[in-house]
């Protein structure tokens, strides 16, 4: 479904991502692992389009997405929750979730996706009326969540969705990532906590340097102490 | 107290709201210009005065006041899409004083080619029958127009407040004044946005150019001071806020009338004083976010 096929990204004069080759298939979860400045979160940027010089291709279902600005990325169903969730200060939680819909087809039907969402994530249905950024980091991180997939894209693409939230809250996030899957929403994840994410995936890749340098099926990577220590250890 | 009635202050103070309400317009503009696009747009002057200038081609070609209101802010409206697509927007992403030295080049051309068509003298524009003469206010006879000037901005303001705070173009313009690329990754052509923006803050300040030509008149260089006086408006307000211009460009208009009625020399001083004392008290303005510029 989405295929990146020797993928260059750079920042300024900075060579961040040498060649990266990642297949994710429909239904799939795959998982992208590595330390931190391995270049996940730059490979997830490069396929929205928030990179400015890349190279190589990304295809969707097809179709290539190299050169397409990020709006037009959104328009083929994809969708992108950053890492630093990007919660529009000002705004309360429900216009943070019409945000979601501003550009869709769907977005007649707003109230009535903003109530089936809501029902999803029932943390956020009781604070509709609060202030976005007022909320814990979690409910945030729900938010952001929410505001992606409001629009039904086909495939998400999650940054570092655990950071910095409460043991319970991530239970529960992984708990609809795995609810997605079974409504056939295909996701690419990159995360820290490397064994709930294996928990979770099909297949997973570890990036190093700007490099894919291994990739497995998520049960055998979960089995392989070794990679995990030599490129995932903090 | 001979001279100095309460109901002269009370006079002079509808004086001041009316100037304030050019402010405002002109203010609303810059504010929403800067917020969006972060385009510190110094041709906002000059849109002000070729607003008054294409009312005044207009009304010379028989047109009346009321057609030229609305058909001149349009026009300028278009230019200013124009000027953005063209000029502007080569330029995102360079650093807030390419824009800044391109649009204050460009209020010098438009101020010359002005000057060549109408020539360096200036016009005077008659006030529209409807609107001559005075009214009474309570506090003694107020000029009609004067008060039209006042309810007009009265309208676009609530307009743009509706725009902006319950429809969902305004929900794009909130957000994307404050991310833009979350907005982006939302689906959302944020370049077309900004466009629309920059289209609406034109033509805003094309109609304050045409509604200020009957009280002072047409020149060429007549949207220079008013620039000045708008940029003291944001920042006193806040940048980015539109309560912000709205409270900031009526103080600063009674405080110019006000200042006048004592000492009339000191009347421009009065604004960049009254600035210098809200920057050392509040350097966000009344209504702005602090550390919109870092």
């Amino acid at each position: 479904m989405l295929s990146i096929k020797g993928l260059n990204a750079w920042y300024g004069s900075s060579h961040v991502l040498q060649g990266v080759d990642i297949e994710v298939g429909e239904g799939e979860i795959v998982c992208l692992i590595g330390r931190n400045g391995a270049g996940k979160t730059t490979t997830l940027k490069s396929v929205m389009g928030l990179v400015d010089k890349t190279t190589g291709s990304v295809t969707f279902e097809g179709k290539e997405l190299l050169g397409e600005p990020a709006h037009v990325r959104f328009h083929h169903g994809l969708a992108y929750v950053p890492e630093e969730r990007r919660i529009v200060a000002g705004l309360d939680v429900r216009d943070n979730l019409r945000l979601g819909l501003l550009a869709s087809r769907d977005k007649a039907r707003e109230k009535e996706l903003i109530a089936e969402t809501a029902k999803i994530f029932p943390r956020l249905a009781e604070r509709l009326d609060q202030t976005a950024i007022t909320m814990s980091g979690g409910e945030q991180q729900m938010l952001a969540i929410a505001r992606a997939l409001i629009s039904s894209p086909r495939l998400v693409m999650l940054d570092e969705p655990s950071e910095g939230i409460m043991p319970v809250l991530v239970d529960e996030m992984f708990e609809l990532f795995r609810d997605l899957k079974g409504r056939g929403v295909t996701i690419l994840l990159v995360e820290q906590n490397v064994e709930l994410a294996l928990g979770i995936a099909d297949r997973a890749y570890v990036i190093d340097q700007g490099e894919i340098v291994h990739q497995a099926t998520a049960a055998a990577l979960l089995a392989d102490a070794e990679i995990q220590e030599r490129y995932c250890a903090v | 107290m001979n001279g100095l009635s309460l109901d002269l202050l009370g006079l002079q103070l509808f004086t001041g709201v009316a100037l304030g309400a050019l402010y405002i317009l002109m203010a609303v503009g810059l504010s929403l210009i800067f917020g969006m696009l972060t385009v510190v747009n110094f041709a906002h002057g000059a849109f002000y005065m070729l607003g008054a200038y294409v009312g005044l081609w207009l009304m010379m070609h028989g047109a009346n006041f009321w057609i030229a209101l609305v058909v001149a802010p349009l026009a300028v409206a278009g230019v200013g899409l124009a000027v953005e697509r063209v000029l502007i927007r080569p330029l995102y992403g360079r650093g807030i004083d390419y824009p800044l030295l391109l649009t204050f080049g460009l209020s010098y051309i438009i101020v010359e080619l002005v000057r060549v068509a109408f020539g360096n003298t200036g016009y005077p524009v008659d006030t529209p029958e409807a609107l001559q003469g005075a009214v009474d206010i309570g506090v003694g006879y107020f000029p009609l127009y004067r008060l039209f000037v006042i309810a007009a901005t009265a309208v676009i303001l609530a307009a743009l407040w509706f725009f902006l705070e319950k429809t969902s173009f305004g929900l794009i313009i909130r957000a994307g004044a404050r991310d833009p690329q979350i907005v982006r990754v939302l689906g959302v052509d944020v370049s077309r946005v900004w466009l629309i923006v920059f289209g609406l803050g034109t033509g805003i300040a094309a109609l304050a150019g045409l509604l200020s030509a009957p009280l002072q008149g047409v020149i060429p260089e007549m949207g220079g001071p008013i620039l000045a006086e708008a940029f003291v408006v944001v920042v006193v307000g806040g940048m980015g806020s539109l309560a912000g211009a709205a409270v900031a460009g009526l103080l600063v208009g009674i405080v110019v009338s006000m200042t006048s009625l004592f000492a009339p020399e000191m009347s421009r001083v009065a604004i960049f004083a009254l600035m210098a004392i809200v920057l050392l008290i509040r350097p966000q303005g009344f209504f702005g976010r602090a550390g919109l510029m870092s």
